[in-house]
């Protein structure tokens, strides 16, 4: 699904998160919203995802408004920095909660349920966990589940905030190529956020590099090493 | 005595060291002794010796004395009456306790700490002064008390200001206990269930209430307790008749006051004793899910 954000800002109170901003992501994109904290990468994947609304400025979604589309009628599939599974739920219930949301018109039979979850199971890598709880999981596995979570709904998009952020460094790695395979094989447009410049230059086909509240760059990875467009820039992708 | 517990020290003492290997929460056994002994004194002239001469007080002229007075036209309506009281009290402040607690954590907006005083105002007020306040406002001689008692439906010296009374006294319970739980589970299971495409209510009955059943439940319980116990606030708006409008504690104390002192102490007895049980019925829940108890927290 191609993404439009057109001139959107964000203010909480009397702080601003996001001056306007405008950017365009092509469909079945992996894009990285590289900045330090503050930045308001966050703040606009949240906006992207419904959770949080601009205070001027449209979404679109394949060219149709979306901005004042409920956080259920978007269907993007988010992954939450601290993953928030449900706690008292097994992994097979988190992964089916979003196929037994669904209105009973459109949910999906018991047995239809069973087989969603275990393709999912299967696509992550971890078929046998379906009967543990979340605090029996190691935190890749619980990053995992969380996207699995998130595909179970068929989403148009997915969002990750801050995906590999609370993981070892060899864990990241591991989890990096698998989000990298996932993408690939759903060719799903994907938008995720993070603070470590090697992680998006290495993963996403598109980076944005934000400031203050601000888009500071937008390009390929190597494009942006190459000539960074100002001295925060320079200054971020060299740290 | 603590000995069992203590630990092989892994480096020995080095000399001249004359304290011996101890982990550094632990104070000396001395030190230990006085603060068991402390407690242990304390609970028993605070709580074990009075419900032990209640107990005693009841039972002085035998059990058949006892279990005759509770059979009394005025124990049996007392009895009834604090039952009913609580049964409409406690799940009206249940409800009013978790509404107040998911506006408190799960919304920013104006005038919020002011909220949260409001919610705590009937801890700091003196019950007398709730009924008074309940009296005034409703008592015959005011606007909406005579317009409700020429409608026939009075609420000064009837069930309906006795069960206000304890709404009142016992309202900050449910929402005390939930509040600090609900802000540190924070926003984001509920966040993640809306991106599912769950509705409101869905996300609330299936993410929010089983994060705070337990939390819940012991604020319903403290409310139960108190509601069943509760004197000032009632006393005040009951009038106190006899029969129709007396409590189980306001009983007691006319109980006492006419020198019935094995029915007032019987009554005492029976009162303590479903407070009691209230806490066993919370230790056997506990009890009985300490394995989902244990999964949430260890999270």
């Amino acid at each position: 699904m191609h993404i439009e954000i057109d001139e959107i800002a964000k203010e909480f109170g009397a702080t601003t998160a996001l001056k306007p901003v405008s950017l365009a992501i092509p469909s079945g994109a992996l894009v990285a919203l590289l900045g330090p904290s503050g930045s308001g990468k966050t703040t606009l994947l949240r906006i992207l995802g419904g959770l949080e609304f601009p205070t001027s400025g449209r979404v679109l979604f394949d060219g149709q408004d979306a901005t004042g589309m409920t956080v259920q009628e978007r269907r993007a599939g988010f992954v939450f920095q601290s993953y928030a599974l449900f706690k008292h739920m097994t992994v097979f219930e988190n992964i089916a909660y979003g196929l037994r949301a669904r209105p009973r018109a459109t949910r999906p039979p018991e047995a239809e349920i069973q087989r969603r979850v275990s393709k999912l199971l299967d696509l992550i890598q971890l078929p046998q966990i379906a009967t543990r709880f979340p605090s029996q999981l190691s935190g890749g596995q619980r990053q995992r589940v969380a996207l699995a979570r998130a595909l179970a709904i068929e989403p148009r998009m997915l969002l990750l905030d801050e995906p590999f952020g609370a993981l070892d460094a060899q864990v990241r790695k591991e989890l990096r190529q698998g989000l990298r395979e996932i993408h690939d094989t759903t060719g799903l447009t994907t938008v995720f956020v993070t603070h470590d410049q090697d992680e998006a230059m290495e993963l996403a086909d598109l980076v944005v590099v934000m400031s203050m509240g601000r888009i500071e760059q937008v390009g390929r990875p190597q494009d942006i090493r190459a000539r960074p467009a100002t001295a925060f820039v320079r200054q971020f992708i060299e740290a | 005595m603590f000995d069992s517990s203590f630990q092989e020290p892994l480096l020995t003492p080095t000399e001249g060291n004359r304290h011996p290997w101890r982990p550094a929460t632990e104070e000396s056994p001395l030190v230990r002794r006085i603060l068991i002994a402390v407690a242990v004194l304390g609970l028993a002239v605070l709580v074990v010796a009075p419900l032990g001469v209640v107990f005693a007080e009841a039972l002085a002229k035998g059990a058949g004395a006892a279990i005759a007075s509770l059979a009394s036209p005025d124990a049996l309506s007392a009895i009834k009456l604090t039952l009913l009281v609580a049964g409409i009290s406690v799940p009206v402040n249940a409800v009013f306790g978790v509404a107040a607690a998911w506006t408190i954590t799960k919304f920013d907006f104006r005038g919020k700490a002011f909220l949260i005083t409001l919610i705590d105002l009937p801890f700091s007020i003196s019950p007398v002064v709730a009924g008074l306040a309940l009296v005034l406002l409703f008592g015959a001689n005011s606007l909406i008390g005579g317009w409700l008692v020429a409608q026939g439906f009075p609420i000064i010296f009837a069930l309906p200001g006795i069960v206000l009374a304890s709404v009142f006294v016992t309202f900050p319970f449910v929402a005390r206990e939930l509040i600090p739980v609900m802000i540190e589970q924070g926003r984001t299971e509920e966040e993640a269930a809306l991106t599912l495409g769950a509705s409101g209510w869905r996300v609330f009955r299936t993410v929010t209430l089983p994060n705070i059943k337990w939390a819940l439940l012991y604020g319903v319980l403290l409310c139960n307790a108190r509601a069943m116990g509760e004197f000032g606030a009632v006393a005040v708006v009951s009038g106190k008749i006899r029969g129709q409008t007396a409590t189980m504690p306001i009983t007691i104390e006319m109980m006492y006051n006419e020198y019935l002192s094995v029915a007032a102490f019987t009554l005492a007895a029976v009162l303590a004793l479903l407070g009691l049980l209230t806490l066993a019925l919370k230790t056997l829940l506990e009890w009985r899910h300490a394995d989902q108890l244990s999964a949430i927290r260890r999270h």
